[in-house]
């Protein structure tokens, strides 16, 4: 493994109307946990469904209904907990915390306040090759999801479906850890990209399955280093809370417009009320929310209908035995393995399916080259045909035939772009080696002919003989004319290398 | 612990209970009083003892992650009070 | 056969193995007793056809010969079991209209054991309270009677509809719930046999909640071998309750060999209670010299934090409590408040609840709100959670230094009558439960056993307490006292 060493990114300094300002956030992230069934009862977490279908007795909390827990979730959690590289609790315990909103059935909402299941871990999130920002997990816990209140479907009334409530979320808690914008985005996708590796959540933030509640505050150059020695929250600015956030634009967006509202409020003289805002992205502003203004009291206290969930070492040990391998680790083996460019790799690695194609093509092959290929001829043309790396109609295996093909000396560079366009339009699944043969796309190796071809283009061209000989960067128009002679099919190495020779260069 | 109006009132709103202003003192009153009788609780030295968590420890049960419920849309609205096109509704709330 | 309705779940049973009565015959006759008993208001969903197609399926099932224990036998059901298609509104307004969709565990377990459903029975709005005077149906009237006096006593409550019934021959027995006291309280009141088993004996799913870790539903009967065959068809393991326990349910009839030779019963000193009357007193006496002459060892013991069970259950039920009734708020199902022009959600809430709720149950959801609230929960909520285990720890000492039965008072007193406490302190109400939370709090196995009768002709029980998942050598017990009291007694008929 490399030894990487990375220096953390510079805060983001917002200059006011008087002093400069830093941003200090911290992030909860909600995760959608990926099961078939929900937290606590077995009805479906299906999106999408008819309104109240997909909910139990359970989940509408009717008289005498009682939670049962879906262990399957908990281990997502500790997979989770395991891939942040968190303490996982072999004790943990459910409390209720208890508010009236008609989207929370039972009035409460199950979660995890006072003994979550995932300790401290911590994200490294890359803002650059060499330049990390390492961003400390506070807690991870398990909590139900609520419902889903519309509001413009009557003039006076709420609609409420239940489908969503119950659902498993994960709560994953940072420290405040993030300096700018830009570096919140770039942890929501840190974090999204490992929860895909783990097939812990989906990460589709457009249906809501991963959203942030972002805490944004500003200080004083020099403030935060004084939180950090001590962990002293007083060095800190009053905090506001940027609700159910669910698109990285959104979040950039929202923490500059706050941390700018802050700043003007400070700057005024004024101080800021720490209290939940909502952004709205019509109009580019966050707002104070209306209805959790009033002081809350949620009276968190433990689920008298469940006991606390104990955990075997030997089931966690069990299941980091079976973690894949994760987005850094991977990443590095990348660098190491293959020696492709750190961008290169941060794109291979984006995502786990584009990562294992990679390795595919690139395991026992010229890894830089397998790079090229797979970002640039794979990769763009799935992006053009807007098509996942699943509906490639090239596999790896063929990409890699491909690939030998050409490190044989078989075909030439541009033969295997043929090549390729006759794998992806009309021989899907065909292989590379039969379909080069097939078609008789065969580079000519042998000196003999090419000295032939090359001789030939020397006496019929002379004055392109004289130029050359003054000056012999042009000697590639004999290279490329031979080339032509040859139908393409002449190794352009083989070429050069007689030409020079001829021409006496 | 003596609770006042202002606590009364609080407590009556947290709870989600309507309390006319003119009942808050006589509620405030019994809500003391039952309070008193508790804090009789000051008494008993609980140094070093764990707060019970479970009554009878046991392990806590689990599910298997398979869809065993739901698509019972008419028995999950049969009981409501008001239910439109598929869905509870409920006086505007305002966000 | 007369007076079918009079016959124990053993006498039926054995009566409709033998082919001397039929379900048929025992549900129409508890059918007429009932519907001659309305002026004691314990039945308030009355379930006449569902009964009879059950007791016609019950006796299809004797003739065949598959018939347990509870086949064909009519029993009344508590208000705070969910029963599918039938008023389940655990006597309050909040719950008025409500028809679950589905059947809770322990009505699904007597029902597929042949049970027959008689009808719903009235209780403490929510099971709050120990007097059955805060049910939104109205009070219930027990059958008993102080002599020379007609006025309307309690039985007891929350399950006071169960024991009203019971003790009243309307069925042949019911199910009850008891969260501190619930089952055993109203059972000493009128003269029958009532069991809580022990936490996670008996499914919740369906019932009603209360307090969660209290709550635990159990029998209420005529005998202590009824109690023993009815509780058995309610017990066992539910996957649909985490509470509940998966052990298997022993034959607890089997256990009643009335043989308590060399058993030690301790007499916990702190039940002698300031106060307490003297008659209350002497049945105690009594009580434990019958064990002593049936063979049993008997031991003074300690159970030294018995004073602080009474307010650390008024801290953790009502703060359970809060949260459990957080879901009555007129939006899936119940009473809803009629708005006014203007009003949102919050009034909505506000209004429903107001108006949905009785004063008792307002009462213990705003002290449970309280003691949860932000910078009390220490003080109040864990620190009783704290006294709990203390408690919990008090019958874990003397029972592991051999002791195998406890045996006290179910009441400080004979019944009281109807508005009696309504000028009284909230508190004083809540000293009915004296004897009995304890038992809850530590997650215990308990059961009343009517002793004797008072000066004024009202019975009074004993109650004693089990070691845990000991249900079957606790009913010996009372089974042996039962024997050695030789109650009797039944009310006079004056409905």
């Amino acid at each position: 493994m490399l030894d990487l060493t990375f220096t953390p990114p510079a805060p983001k300094v917002i200059q006011g109307a008087r002093e400069d300002w830093e941003l200090v956030i911290g992030m909860e992230i909600h995760a959608q946990i990926a099961s078939n069934a929900k937290l606590f009862s077995g009805a479906s977490t299906a999106f999408g469904s008819e309104p109240n279908s997909n909910v139990s007795f359970v989940d509408a909390a009717m008289p005498g209904m009682l939670p049962v827990i879906n262990e399957f979730c908990v281990e997502q959690a500790v997979r989770t907990g395991l891939g942040v590289k968190a303490q996982i609790n072999l004790v943990s315990a459910f409390d209720r915390k208890n508010y009236f909103y008609p989207d929370l059935p039972q009035g409460y909402q199950i979660s995890q306040l006072y003994h979550p299941i995932v300790g401290e871990g911590e994200v490294l999130v890359e803002m650059g090759p060499g330049v990390a920002r390492r961003v400390r997990i506070e807690r991870i816990h398990m909590e139900q999801d609520a419902g889903k209140s519309i509001h413009d479907m009557d003039p006076n009334l709420s609609f409420v479906d239940f489908n969503r409530t119950g659902v498993a979320l994960m709560e994953i808690v940072s420290r405040p850890d993030i300096r700018g914008p830009e570096e919140a985005a770039a942890y929501v996708a840190k974090l999204r990209q490992i929860l895909r590796y783990l097939g812990t959540c989906d990460g589709n933030m457009q249906n809501g399955n991963l959203r942030a509640d972002v805490n944004v505050s500003v200080c004083r150059p020099g403030q935060y280093e004084k939180y950090q020695a001590t962990q002293d929250f007083s060095h800190l600015g009053t905090r506001c809370e940027i609700k159910n956030m669910n698109s990285m634009r959104f979040i950039q967006a929202a923490i500059d417009y706050e941390a700018r509202r802050q700043i003007a409020i400070l700057e005024d003289g004024g101080k800021v009320v720490q209290e939940t805002r909502l952004y709205d992205p019509d109009k580019g502003e966050t707002r104070s929310m209306r209805s959790k203004e009033e002081a809350h009291d949620y009276r968190y206290f433990p689920c008298p209908d469940l006991m606390p969930l104990e955990i075997e070492q030997a089931w966690v040990d069990d299941i980091a035995a079976r973690m894949p391998e994760l987005p850094d680790a991977k990443k590095a083996r990348f660098l190491e393995d293959y020696g492709v460019t750190d961008y290169d790799a941060s794109v291979l690695t984006a995502e786990a399916e584009n990562a294992a194609f990679f390795d595919a093509v690139a395991k026992g092959r010229d890894g830089k080259q397998a790079a090229n290929w797979v970002i640039n001829e794979l990769f763009g043309r799935l992006n053009k045909e807007g098509r996942s790396i699943a509906e490639s109609p090239v596999s790896a295996a063929q990409l890699g035939g491909v690939l030998d093909l050409i490190a044989s000396g078989e075909i030439s560079g541009k033969m295997a772009k043929d090549l390729f366009e006759i794998l992806w339009t009309e021989a899907p699944g065909a292989d590379p080696k039969e379909v080069a043969a097939a078609r008789g796309m065969k580079q000519v190796t042998d000196t003999g002919a090419i000295e032939k071809a090359v001789d030939e283009i020397i006496t019929a061209n002379p004055e392109q003989v004289a130029k050359a000989k003054a000056n012999p960067k042009l000697a590639g128009w004999f290279t490329g004319q031979v080339i032509k002679a040859t139908g393409g099919k002449a190794n352009p190495a083989a070429v050069n290398a007689l030409v020079a020779q001829k021409l006496g260069l | 612990m003596s609770i006042d109006i202002d606590t009364a009132r609080r407590v009556a709103h947290l709870a989600r209970i309507a309390v006319r202003e003119e009942d808050l003192p006589a509620l405030a009153g019994e809500l003391s009083g039952i309070l008193t009788f508790m804090e009789q609780l000051n008494e008993v030295d609980v140094t070093g003892v764990e707060p019970m968590t479970s009554v009878t420890p046991m392990r806590l049960k689990r599910r298997a992650d398979v869809v065993t419920d739901g698509n019972i849309q008419a028995q999950i609205l049969a009981n409501a009070p008001d239910a439109r096109e598929g869905f509870f509704a409920v006086p505007k709330v305002v966000e | 056969m007369t007076d079918l309705n009079r016959l124990s779940i053993s006498e039926a049973r054995d009566a409709l193995r033998k082919g001397e009565t039929t379900a048929k015959a025992l549900t129409e006759a508890c059918l007429t007793a009932i519907e001659g008993a309305g002026a004691l208001n314990a039945f308030v969903h009355h379930t006449p056809e569902i009964a009879r197609a059950q007791a016609a399926a019950a006796d299809q099932r004797i003739a065949q010969g598959d018939a347990p224990a509870m086949c064909g036998i009519p029993l009344g059901i508590k208000d705070l079991f969910c029963t599918k298609g039938v008023p389940s509104q655990a006597a309050s307004r909040i719950l008025e209209g409500f028809r679950p969709e589905y059947e809770s565990t322990v009505t699904t377990q007597l029902f597929e054991a042949g049970a027959v459903m008689l009808g719903k029975l009235s209780m403490d709005e929510f099971a709050m309270g120990s007097s059955n005077e805060t049910a939104c149906y109205g009070p219930v009237i027990s059958p008993w009677r102080r002599q020379g006096d007609s006025a309307a006593l309690t039985p007891g409550g929350s399950s006071g509809g169960s024991a009203a019934a019971v003790a009243a021959d309307l069925c042949l027995g019911a199910t009850g719930t008891d969260t501190g006291g619930s089952i055993r309280q109203p059972a000493a009141f009128t003269g029958i046999v009532g069991i809580k088993p022990t936490y996670g004996r008996v499914s919740r799913w369906g019932v009603i909640a209360f307090a969660s870790s209290l709550d635990q539903a159990g029998p209420m009967t005529k005998t202590v071998r009824d109690a023993a065959i009815m509780l058995g068809a309610m017990s066992g393991h539910d996957p649909k309750d985490s509470t509940s326990a998966d052990l298997p349910v022993p034959d607890f009839e089997a256990a009643l060999t009335g043989d308590i030779r060399g058993k030690v019963i301790g007499i916990p000193r702190e039940y002698r209670m300031e106060g307490m009357p003297a008659e209350i007193e002497a049945l105690w006496t009594r009580g434990t010299e019958m064990l002593k002459d049936a063979g049993a060892q008997i031991r003074d013991i300690s159970l030294p934090h018995t004073k602080y069970a009474l307010p650390a259950y008024y801290v953790v039920a009502p703060a359970e409590a809060s949260s459990n009734l957080a879901r009555y708020d007129g939006v899936r199902y119940g009473h809803r408040a009629s708005l006014a022009q203007g009003d949102g959600i919050t009034q909505m809430y506000e209004k429903t609840r107001a108006e949905g709720f009785g004063k008792e149950v307002q009462r213990r959801i705003m002290i449970g709100t309280y003691v949860l609230s932000a910078g009390f929960y220490d003080a109040y909520y864990n620190r009783a959670r704290k006294v709990r285990a203390l408690i919990k720890r008090d019958f874990e000492t003397v029972f592991a230094e051999g002791v195998d039965a406890i045996l006290t008072p179910a009441t400080p007193s004979s019944a009281f009558g109807i508005g009696e406490m309504a000028s009284a302190d909230p508190v004083e109400m809540y000293l009915n439960d004296v004897f009995t939370v304890t038992v809850n709090l530590a997650g215990l196995p308990g059961i009343a056993v009517p002793v004797g009768l008072d000066a004024k002709g009202l019975p009074m029980g004993l109650q004693l307490i089990g070691r845990p998942w000991e249900e079957g050598a606790l009913l010996n017990h009372a089974y042996v006292l039962q024997r050695a009291a030789g109650f009797v007694s039944k009310p006079q008929k004056w409905w």
